[in-house]
């Protein structure tokens, strides 16, 4: 600093006139290791006085080669790999890897396991939302709403738990269904869950919605035209925000979507103030969604996983006795599902945005090439212009609202 | 039918909605004709479209499909590249387009190789430019005309393009925190076992290698006992 200051020319003023002062634009660095960057983000930011000039996100700290591990294993051993992209909502990641398998293959799925697909996307979405909002919430300022919020997630993340073991790595979905039915008591106990939630979501409301802090914080800040949200590949709430009512779940629906009843909320500014109100109805309907498939699942018994041994593993008691299963199972365990040669881009409206998986098999048991497209990634790129004549205050904002998880930016 | 199964299942998830094989082809038809001789080819695989283009025309192709109100491929979702070593243009340049006002999905393909740079979509998309940047990181493809392309995903100071194919999967250095010189230092990869790499295909049905001990049914000398009979065809 002080061999800068001894450089600068020296200029002296005329008389009587105060000198003007030469500010320098000045660098700083946020993260890697900040709260509010949501994992591993380092931010160079242009600062002129405490206006944003530039900002230049380096990513790529989280990054752990995913696609390169994937072209060595097989698709079943691939599985687990989708959880640990978006660690917040992990089943959404699952599930366009076997949509992608199953597009390939042609593999069809039971309605029941279908079902349960359904009702753990809808668990994923209300997870990953809970987190984003509340921790958005913190980010301006408000520590209560993350606990409030944490509180539900951990409820969620017990239901996860019972249906497959684990609370977060869940490796649940497999081309062609679900690996084990649900017990019944967890149905209940989620018909329950969705009894309660809708008052801790609106104590949350109550909290957030209208306080004078988060609107101004908020409000009017990150704008996002339509047309800069196309030109920038925006998807999921970030294109919504800003007025498109465009949603996979209706416009090129999957699974049982079609047959759900709900509603996709529109913002209207496409500030973040606007996108943090589509999360929450987002929120609702989702629970609406769950509702449905509970009632549903009460009344469509059968198998959650396809019965075609070729793709999907015979149950326990059958190995036992018959001698097909027992090869079924082996051959599926060492050499795995052969997926017939071709390419397919598979996507879902994970709660981030559009999740895609570009597969291109060569007919054998390992994908050949297996891209992902995360909706965090267009995002991210977007911190620069959108945060162009910001304070550096309104960094954090922004960054909160994009809902960015480094698991699937760096991948 | 078994009433068990989703009749919506077939197929699970639906790029194009409501537009049959024969639709899609007649509307990869209409791009190439619209586009002055910057489509090669039109497929129609798994109800998604597929246009192939020559690299210098890519720019062109795509102002063309985001422009035309025929099309107006609005989004531009993905850029990635596939490596196929055994062809003489390795890399396959994929971009993955959006209509929401057709509601339809597009994947446009350019094929290059190490040296031949692929002109830079970022005119007309500007999302392009990270897409851009991830597959110059990972394959080593150059795009030309980009604004700033630079390694996005790798560490400070990588060699190397780890998504090619000659790459290897454990990669070539690992880092640690070295206590004496108080910072992390780089060593080339030692590990403790060789690398195994399973690849369980069946030798009944199209492992293409030779397992250790085929040899010797070839090899066989006259006047030693016959080998014992050979449970897998050989090679």
């Amino acid at each position: 600093m002080a061999e800068t200051l001894d450089r600068a020319p020296t200029i002296t003023p005329e008389p009587g006139v105060t000198e003007e002062t030469k500010v320098r634009k000045f660098n700083i660095n946020f993260g890697p290791q900040h709260p509010a960057a949501h994992g591993v983000l380092r931010l160079v930011l242009e600062l002129d006085g405490e206006v944003v000039e530039r900002v230049d996100p380096h990513i790529g700290l989280l990054h752990r080669g995913t696609e390169k591990l994937m072209e060595a294993r097989t698709y079943l051993q691939n599985i687990p790999y989708f959880d640990r992209l978006d660690y917040v909502a992990p089943m959404n990641q699952e599930h366009a890897f076997c949509l992608a398998i199953e597009k390939l293959a042609n593999i069809e799925v039971p309605v029941r396991g279908s079902l349960i697909r359904v009702l753990f996307c809808e668990i994923g979405r209300i997870l990953n939302h809970l987190l984003n909002v509340t921790t958005q919430a913190m980010d301006v300022g408000a520590l209560t709403p993350p606990l409030w919020g944490f509180e539900e997630r951990e409820k969620l993340m017990v239901f996860y738990e019972r249906a497959c073991g684990a609370r977060l790595h869940a490796n649940y979905f497999r081309p062609g269904g679900v690996h084990q039915d649900l017990p019944p008591e967890l149905i209940e106990d989620m018909k329950t869950w969705c009894a309660e939630f809708p008052k801790r979501l609106n104590d949350v409301e109550r909290l957030v919605t209208g306080n004078r802090i988060f609107k101004q914080r908020n409000a009017d800040i990150g704008v996002v035209s339509k047309e800069e949200a196309y030109a920038w590949g925006f998807t999921g709430v970030m294109l919504r925000g800003s007025g498109v009512a465009w949603d996979l779940r209706k416009s090129q629906p999957y699974e049982l979507y079609p047959e759900m009843d709900f509603d996709i909320p529109v913002g209207v500014h496409g500030d973040c103030y606007d996108r943090y109100l589509c999360r929450v109805e987002e929120m609702k309907q989702s629970l609406k969604i769950m509702l449905q498939c509970l009632d549903r699942l009460d009344k469509t018994p059968g198998p959650v996983l396809t019965e075609d041994n070729k793709v999907a593993p015979p149950r326990r008691a059958e190995m036992k006795r018959s001698m097909e299963a027992l090869i079924h199972h082996f051959k599926l365990y060492t050499e795995g599902l052969h997926v017939p040669a071709g390419e397919v881009y598979a996507h879902v409206e994970a709660p981030k945005g559009e999740f895609g998986v570009y597969l291109v098999s060569d007919g054998g048991n390992k994908p050949y090439r297996c891209k992902i497209r995360a909706p965090g990634f267009a995002h991210l790129q977007a911190m620069d212009w959108m945060n162009r004549g910001h304070m550096v205050a309104d960094v954090a904002a922004v960054l909160g609202s994009l809902d960015i998880v480094f698991g699937e930016v760096d991948r | 039918m078994n009433p068990l199964v989703n009749p919506n299942a077939n197929p699970v998830v639906i790029s194009n909605p409501g537009a049959s094989v024969e639709a899609l082809t007649s509307f990869g038809e209409a791009i190439k004709a619209d586009s002055a001789g910057a489509v090669g080819g039109v497929h129609v695989e798994f109800g998604e479209l597929t246009l192939t283009c020559p690299a210098t025309r890519i720019v062109d192709l795509l102002a063309l499909l985001r422009d035309n109100k025929n099309y107006r491929f609005a989004q531009l979702m993905d850029v990635t590249a596939v490596d196929y070593p055994e062809r003489a243009q390795r890399f396959e340049v994929v971009y993955h387009l959006l209509s929401m006002t057709q509601n339809k999905r597009l994947r446009v393909k350019v094929a290059t190789d190490e040296d031949t740079p692929v002109p830079s979509v970022t005119p007309v998309y500007p999302c392009a430019d990270w897409y851009e940047r991830e597959t110059f990181d990972m394959y080593g493809v150059f795009f030309s005309g980009h604004p700033d392309l630079r390694r996005i995903l790798t560490d400070y100071g990588f060699h190397g393009h780890p998504l090619r194919k000659d790459f290897p999967m454990t990669g070539y250095v690992e880092v640690r925190w070295d206590e004496a010189l108080k910072r992390v230092i780089y060593e080339p990869v030692k590990l403790p076992q060789e690398y195994r790499q399973f690849d369980f295909l069946s030798p009944w049905e199209g492992a293409k290698y030779a397992l250790p001990g085929d040899e010797r049914a070839d090899t066989q000398a006259p006047g030693t006992p016959p080998a014992p009979p050979p449970n897998r065809p050989a090679g």
